[in-house]
């Protein structure tokens, strides 16, 4: 993205427009990822009603897996998931 | 307005200010007292309790809180005023760089006095000199008459370029001196400064904006050069309105500096707020007796008037700048280190001595005076000067 000139950008740094805070993508701070197994999951919705950054992807009552852009890998998702179920494990972050 | 159709007040420079807030009549006023500023407030507030104006008044806990919610009430696209002084300044130091960073014309009078320790009510300008990189267009008025119409402008000013300005008094010789004033009818102060247009609206819930976010090395730096295109555009429009004002009312307001007898002058002195009066009493005998010395009163100091002081200054042999404040760098008061700077490439610049004066309040008199006079005649004369000297303390 070519980055706006100083004449360019509104005065007194506002941003203009909302919401607008998806475009910014923070999921590259992240240092592990939670993946899920399918198998285990039974949409329970523990991890999506968990996380901190809305990065549990639900749709018409299934989980369907994370936003990646968003996701800080914080792991709560993968803790909270009940013990004999266990579906979600966090992974190392490969560069 | 016809001209010299002024109502004449007698007023000091506190009541002076107060008054002229009044007719301004700002959305927000949020203030906390301090000596010797207290009274503007106190007498605004008066105003607010008797109807007279349609201001919401916040009285807060602190400075700091004064000034914060002058950020918010200006972000949200109201005229927003406030007052100070001295540690209240201080205090308010953090948001004083937020309201310039966000770019709001908050106007604010601040009663010169000097910084403790040791604590001290009276005027000198080391509260304002130390804000002097907060990113305010900074006023010095020389009386109360003076006061008075600089704070009209200043709304015109800040508001024409999205700056915070602040309009300042010296502490107890302006603020608490009773003078005559040239007040305006109150239709032709409204007709003046018209309506705030800001630069955007928190309260414009059709375009909802974000305030105040984080803003790091990608930026940051774009954003701080719009705010010193600002203070250029300040440069422009500060002689413009200066003059619509006294064209239109009749006054002779100087834009950033005043020149005082100094056309032939072969030596001359730089001083502000009352202290220049004073100055012009004296000079005005030396004069009587032959002396070709004369003054330049420097009235605002951001933006800086380089351009300005270098023309009235060219040419002439030796100046002597006045500083009723310290830098403790070793090297003299900020205005002698700035008009140096700007003088240092002209081929022509004068030799250049300074004098730190009136601390704490003490009284600038006919001594005093005389004796920066006689100091920068002999460095005319061709005797060498220390960088700076201080006048009126006892050694
Ligand atoms: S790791 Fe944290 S941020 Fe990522 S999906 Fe799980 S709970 Fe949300
Ligand atoms: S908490 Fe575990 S079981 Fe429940 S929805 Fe999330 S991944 Fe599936």
């Amino acid at each position: 993205m070519k980055l706006k000139s100083w004449k360019e950008l509104p005065e007194g740094a506002i941003i203009p427009g909302a919401p607008n805070s998806g475009e910014f993508k923070t999921g590259d701070w992240r240092t592990q990822k939670p993946v899920i197994d399918f198998d285990k999951c039974t949409h329970c919705h523990l991890c999506w009603l968990y996380c901190p950054d809305t990065s549990v992807l639900t749709k018409n009552g299934k989980i369907t897996g994370f936003d990646y852009d968003h996701c800080k890998g914080c792991g709560i998702c993968a803790e909270v998931c009940p013990p004999r179920i266990k579906a979600i494990t966090m992974v190392k972050e490969e560069i | 307005m016809e001209k010299d159709k002024f109502i004449k007040m007698a007023l000091t420079g506190n009541e002076a200010y107060a008054y002229a807030m009044k007719q301004i009549n700002p959305d927000v006023v949020a203030a906390y007292p301090i000596t010797p500023a207290t009274e503007i407030v106190q007498i605004f507030s008066k105003y607010v309790a008797d109807g007279l104006v349609d201001t919401e008044f916040v009285p807060v806990e602190s400075e700091h809180s004064a000034m914060s919610a002058c950020v918010g009430a200006s972000v949200a696209g109201a005229r927003v005023m406030t007052g100070t002084a001295s540690q209240g300044l201080a205090l308010m130091h953090e948001i004083l760089y937020i309201a310039a960073g966000l770019r709001l014309p908050i106007v604010m009078a601040v009663v010169n006095r000097a910084l403790s320790a040791p604590i001290n009510i009276h005027g000198d300008q080391s509260d304002t000199m130390g804000s002097r990189d907060a990113g305010w267009i900074q006023i010095y008025t020389e009386n109360a008459d003076e006061a008075y119409h600089s704070v009209i402008m200043a709304i015109k000013i800040a508001e024409s370029v999205n700056l915070p300005a602040m309009v300042m008094l010296d502490g107890f010789i302006i603020s608490h001196e009773m003078e005559v004033v040239n007040t305006l009818p109150d239709e032709e102060v409204k007709k003046f400064i018209g309506e705030r247009k800001p630069l955007y609206n928190l309260f414009d819930f059709q375009n909802p904006i974000t305030v105040g976010p984080l803003d790091l090395q990608d930026y940051y730096f774009e954003h701080k050069r719009q705010q010193m295109e600002a203070m250029f555009n300040a440069k422009k429009v500060i002689p413009e309105i200066t003059k619509e004002y006294n064209d239109t009312f009749g006054t002779n307001i100087p834009a950033f500096v005043e020149p005082y007898k100094l056309e032939d002058a072969e030596y001359a002195i730089v001083a502000m707020s009352s202290a220049a009066g004073t100055m012009k009493e004296i000079i005005d005998e030396w004069r009587s007796k032959g002396e070709k010395v004369g003054l330049l009163r420097l009235r605002i100091t951001r933006p800086f008037p380089y351009e300005e002081i270098r023309k009235y200054l060219a040419g002439i042999k030796a100046v002597g700048i006045m500083d009723r404040a310290e830098t403790h760098s070793t090297m003299g008061g900020p205005m002698l280190q700035e008009i140096k700077a700007a003088l240092y490439d002209l081929a022509n610049r004068p030799r250049i001595t300074g004098f730190v004066f009136g601390l704490g309040g003490r009284d600038f008199d006919d001594e005093q005076a005389n004796t920066i006079l006689t100091m920068v005649k002999e460095m005319k004369d061709g005797k060498e000067l220390p960088l700076y000297s201080f006048i009126g303390v006892r050694e």
